[in-house]
């Protein structure tokens, strides 16, 4: 029979024996020797029936389809756009995924996307070589203007949305700032100076701590302490951002982390 | 006169104290901290990033890049020169080949991994403390891979096996030598990842020293491990 020989959720590194017996399947993270079943990463173990997997706590971003994300152009090319996307590969946004209007052959393409703009973009597509194809098509997808850009570690990306994306709300809220989450670890601040600093802060927080239990409470907390009372919204979702990253992709890496 | 006391009064079979932490740099992806005895090694990890120049990119998988560097005020000042030079190239190239059995950088194609070890103090047993650390920032960096590295010497003083030999013990001066193999071993699949030689060795006691040196390995994974786990452990409860 087989028997798990590490305890679920705990934290297990590379070639860490995690189950005994052929009942276990290696998932995500995990390889089969013989009849054991080892850590292939370091990270957190989870069970789901008889799949074993190992979801990362460090690392950076590796594009997925349908990730909502934030680049920054880096060239202009014939028929589209090269990204940065804050992992070891750049994306393409070609002319066709970018937008709907007719551009003419030979036209300049900088008057829609210039050289360090900072756009949301999803992907539409990785391949295995890690080609990289974006698509500004969608809500909530565009080129951002003003605003900050801060780098966090992609893994605690659904912790900073938090479920349904009420984390990022409650610091929305309380600061008043326009906040975009990209599933890269690349989040766009845009409001009052002083409080741009304080939602940086927040997030730092959240980056920080994510791990201690009661993180939302201890977030609201933070944020009454600097900003004072603020009116607690309902989920109103109204803005474009604000829909965009209680939705879709987001939603998915949320349920899955949980 | 045989060699019955180590300089240090260590045991035959014991290693220095070793102090290992994990994510000591925080700009780094992923970093390491491998303390034995007064050898001591950073390591580093960048990446996965994109590599260049161009041509030194491989379509079928991600490559490990390492780099070893004795800082200039490490050392005694009297026998290795400090800094970038013919041995410290070789041992960058050893070290990469111990720790390629172990890394899967499949998923990362055209990418490079980049490993840097420093030492900012040494006393032998340099590039096994640079291989422990930078198994520590691999699996940090949250690189895929099939087991940690970990590595000690071996080797003889004057017919006596001993491990983790220290720089007085080897530059002894006696009847039958010192011979020093650097290992690295690779617990899982029991590979010896990396072997090497100063000095002069009968065959039994070679088989008998890399015995005692795997042993000794299995310890050390230990603590490398312990170290991860620390950084991490908090992360995994209470994170429901």
């Amino acid at each position: 029979m087989g028997k798990l020989l590490v305890k679920e959720r705990a934290v297990v590194v590379p070639g860490e024996q995690i189950a005994e017996g052929m009942d276990y399947l290696p998932a995500q993270g995990a390889y089969r020797k013989d009849d054991m079943i080892l850590a292939g990463r370091l990270g957190l173990l989870t069970v789901d029936g008889r799949a074993v997997k190992i979801i990362s706590l460090s690392g950076r971003y590796a594009p997925r389809r349908n990730d909502v994300i934030i680049g920054k152009v880096i060239d202009v090319m014939m028929s589209g756009w090269r990204m940065e996307i804050n992992c070891a590969y750049s994306a393409m946004l070609s002319m066709k995924d970018a937008t709907s209007d007719f551009i003419a052959r030979g036209a300049d393409l900088t008057q829609f996307f210039n050289l360090g703009d900072v756009v949301v973009a999803k992907i539409v597509n990785v391949t295995s070589q890690k080609l990289v194809d974006l698509s500004t098509k969608g809500p909530g997808l565009r080129k951002l203007y003003g605003g900050r850009l801060i780098y966090v570690n992609c893994n605690k990306v659904p912790r900073i949305i938090g479920k349904q994306g009420s984390m990022v709300s409650l610091i929305k809220n309380a600061t008043g700032c326009k906040i975009i989450v990209g599933q890269n670890g690349v989040i766009w601040i845009s409001g009052e100076p002083a409080q741009e600093v304080i939602a940086i802060e927040t997030i730092k927080k959240i980056e920080e701590e994510s791990h201690v239990s009661g993180l939302t409470d201890r977030i609201t907390e933070f944020l009454e302490k600097t900003c004072g009372k603020f009116p607690r919204q309902e989920q109103q979702p109204f803005e474009g951002e604000q829909q965009m990253d209680g939705q879709g992709p987001m939603d998915e890496e949320q349920q899955q982390n949980e | 006169m045989a060699y019955t006391k180590r300089l240090d009064g260590r045991g035959m079979k014991e290693f220095r104290p070793i102090v290992a932490k994990a994510g000591v740099i925080k700009n780094a992806d992923g970093s390491g901290y491998f303390k034995i005895g007064n050898t001591v090694a950073y390591a580093a990890v960048y990446g996965p990033r994109e590599l260049h120049p161009k041509f030194l990119q491989d379509p079928s998988t991600g490559i490990l890049r390492c780099n070893y560097n004795m800082m200039p005020f490490s050392g005694m000042g009297n026998r290795v020169k400090p800094g970038q030079n013919r041995r410290a190239k070789e041992i960058s190239m050893v070290t990469e080949k111990a720790l390629l059995p172990v890394v899967d950088l499949r998923e990362f194609p055209n990418a490079v991994v980049d490993v840097f070890i420093e030492l900012p103090q040494t006393d032998a047993g340099s590039r096994c403390a640079g291989i422990c650390a930078a198994s520590i920032a691999l699996a940090d960096a949250g690189i895929p891979m099939k087991d940690l590295v970990s590595a000690v010497s071996v080797g003889t003083v004057d017919g006596t096996i001993v491990v983790d030999l220290d720089y007085l013990e080897e530059a002894y001066e006696c009847e039958q030598g010192v011979a020093d193999i650097p290992i690295a071993y690779i617990p899982s699949t029991q590979e010896i990842s990396l072997l090497q030689m100063d000095g002069e060795i009968t065959k039994d006691m070679l088989v008998e020293a890399l015995k005692i040196g795997e042993e000794a390995c299995k310890e050390i994974i230990e603590i490398q491990k312990r170290a991860l786990k620390e950084k991490y452990s908090v992360s995994g409860e209470g994170n429901e």
